[in-house]
């Protein structure tokens, strides 16, 4: 049998060849991957641009080997909609986590959402605010236990968890809202086919897409990776189901 | 070009286009929102971008975003809407990215009143937001200053990848004045992105574009901010610009004035003339970089006994005035605020109480026993 040269797998070259600061068994490593597999399958890193929130992610140009921007904490989507509308032919996402799209950024990510921005937003949801050091978040679950909210949270205090994919498919306009997780492999290969999807629906100039993706957070969690994962499978997908929730092809198989 | 009478709200908004802006986003607020319904038709005939946000706080940033691109792009506010805009404004200067800022002020503090007011000097000048930064501050006092300082504004925005401030009074927005805009296409005064090597235009042939002002090392963010002071540094050798009416060595008094109140303050000045009584007026252009070696100049000259600030407001402009004059001169104080436009009679009373009682200009000519 002759040695084959073939590599059957390298790293994207939508990444930078360098080590992360995240810590081990966070999954923005996994979900960086798939964003670069997917900009590199559409063949868009040259014209792409990333948005980076404020969060553990802040950083994510350094990792990423395209065309960056750092944004005001959650207004990622505003920022995104000024350059997509000045520059319709590139390819532009926001990188964006719980505390900054779905509380500070709240007002940003819905009306870029409703106005049917052609750019893609990657949701990282684990459900607490990483990056300043385990604060409860408007995605941390019933009774889950945060350094603002130690008891667990109570829903009669501060109600209930958003659920941001099933908020933003309730919106009239065309939008591809799904959500998905990287806990095990087999949801790995799913998250990156939602990612890839999304990207080709913009490069096709088709809608506003968001790519809930639900991570982990050993380090806040208290939890080893594998506790992590556990507990995610275990606490976080009965809340947040993991579906698809609006997709313009529905509509036209119609 | 002919000379059109035209709202002021809606000259800014032809001198942008004119100037090359690609972009505007905005909210709506009184007492500017014919600049948005100016513009909402005229951008897209000129291939630009018309764009009404869901907040102030959401327009500031697509700014930021639109400037990342590398083209010209602008917004235009009135307080409280630019009070919200000062989290982008921040990290628009951080970022070392070209913006321009129209705020057509209105009186405050809070949701106040919407009649003119010059309150908003403070924030303008001072910084209204977070961290070391300053705006270029251009302030016009008649509806064709607005346009020339418009175009200006681009210009200094790119010369210094910062951003520009034009602050007008309620007044310049809504009256109408005659204006001339310059001759040509509106789209000869545009830029090219991929000139411009901090744009991003997409890593193409060459290493990621990177616009951001997040530095954790304190020497790389000392290097950023120091590296902005020179830019400032730059500006108040080369960008100082202001107007003397009317300064000659006969003045017994220096009014400073800018905007609006500077032109009430004219009418002062010539009435007192034909009454033989002699005021100069140094009108200030730049708001930042602010004339003080000019006032400081003028003031000391022999025959100025007093200098008066004038001002709609409680007295903002009159420190970087005072600062300015560095006790030379006694600096005295006058201003209305709430939206109320001092009167030529209000100007001309307070002028007259500074000037020597020997000299004293006699008002009726019945005072005398």
């Amino acid at each position: 049998m002759t040695q084959s040269n073939t590599a059957v797998f390298s790293r994207p070259e939508s990444m930078q060849s360098t080590v992360t600061h995240y810590c081990p068994g966070c999954t923005h490593g996994v979900i960086h991957r798939l964003v670069a597999e997917a900009l590199d399958e559409i063949g868009a890193r040259d014209r792409t641009v990333g948005v980076a929130p404020v969060g553990c992610s802040v950083l994510a140009y350094d990792y990423f080997d395209c065309d960056f921007m750092e944004a005001a904490h959650g207004r990622a989507p505003a920022f995104a909609t000024g350059f997509k509308r000045l520059r319709p032919d590139m390819i532009v996402f926001t990188y964006q986590g719980d505390g900054d799209l779905a509380s500070i950024g709240m007002a940003e990510i819905v009306h870029a959402a409703n106005r049917g921005e052609k750019f893609t937003t990657i949701f990282v949801n684990n459900a607490v605010y990483g990056m300043t050091g385990g604060q409860m978040a408007p995605t941390t679950l019933p009774g889950q236990a945060t350094s603002t909210c130690p008891d667990g949270r109570n829903t009669d205090d501060v109600g209930y968890p958003i659920r941001m994919a099933e908020l933003l498919s309730t919106l009239v306009t065309p939008g591809y809202i799904e959500r998905v997780a990287v806990h095990t492999p087999q949801h790995i290969i799913s998250a990156k086919n939602a990612i890839r999807k999304a990207f080709q629906y913009q490069a096709e100039n088709r809608c506003y897409s968001m790519i809930e993706v639900l991570s982990t957070c050993p380090t806040n969690w208290g939890k080893t990776p594998h506790e992590a994962t556990q507990w995610l499978e275990k606490e976080m997908v009965p809340y947040y189901p993991i579906k698809c929730f609006k997709d313009p092809a529905w509509e036209e198989d119609k | 070009m002919a000379r059109i009478l035209m709202k002021g709200n809606e000259a800014i908004a032809e001198a942008a286009v004119r100037a090359g802006a690609e972009g505007y986003f905005c909210y709506p607020i009184t007492p500017q929102s014919e600049v948005a319904e100016y513009l909402t038709k005229r951008m897209p005939e000129v291939g630009g971008v018309f764009l009404q946000g869901e907040s102030e706080v959401a327009v500031g940033n697509m700014l930021f975003g639109a400037a990342s691109t590398g083209k010209r792009v602008f917004t235009t506010s009135s307080s409280p809407g630019i009070s919200l805009m000062q989290e982008a404004i921040s990290y628009i200067a951080g970022a070392n990215l070209p913006v321009v800022f129209v705020n057509i002020m209105r009186a405050g503090p809070g949701l106040g009143g919407i009649l003119p007011a010059q309150s908003d000097y403070f924030q303008a000048v001072k910084g209204g937001g977070h961290g070391d930064y300053r705006l270029l501050v251009l302030a016009p006092s008649t509806v064709q200053e607005a346009v020339d300082l418009m175009m200006l504004a681009f210009d200094l925005a790119d010369k210094y990848l910062n951003p520009v401030m034009m602050i007008g009074d309620g007044m310049i927005g809504q009256m109408m004045e005659a204006v001339e805009f310059p001759e040509g296409d509106p789209k000869k005064n545009r830029v090219k992105p991929e000139d411009r090597g901090w744009a991003a235009t997409g890593a193409k042939e060459r290493d990621p574009v990177i616009i951001r002002s997040l530095f954790l090392d304190p020497l790389r963010l000392e290097e950023n901010t120091l590296q902005m002071e020179r830019k400032y540094e730059q500006m108040r050798k080369e960008e100082v610009r202001y107007e003397l009416y009317k300064v000659s060595a006969k003045n017994q008094l220096l009014i400073v004035s800018y905007g609006t109140m500077a032109r009430i303050c004219q009418t002062v000045i010539d009435e007192l003339e034909n009454e033989g009584v002699s005021v100069g007026l140094f009108r200030p252009i730049t708001m930042f970089p602010f004339p003080e070696k000019e006032i400081r100049r003028e003031a000391k000259k022999a025959n100025i006994k007093t200098v008066l600030d004038v001002e709609m407001s409680t007295g903002q402009m009159v420190e970087d005035v005072e600062k300015a004059i560095l006790g030379a001169k006694p600096v005295k104080f006058f201003g209305r605020t709430g939206g109320i436009v001092p009167t030529p009679e209000e100007v001309r009373s307070e002028v007259l109480k500074l000037i020597e009682p020997k000299k004293k200009h006699s008002v009726s000519g019945k005072k005398k026993k």
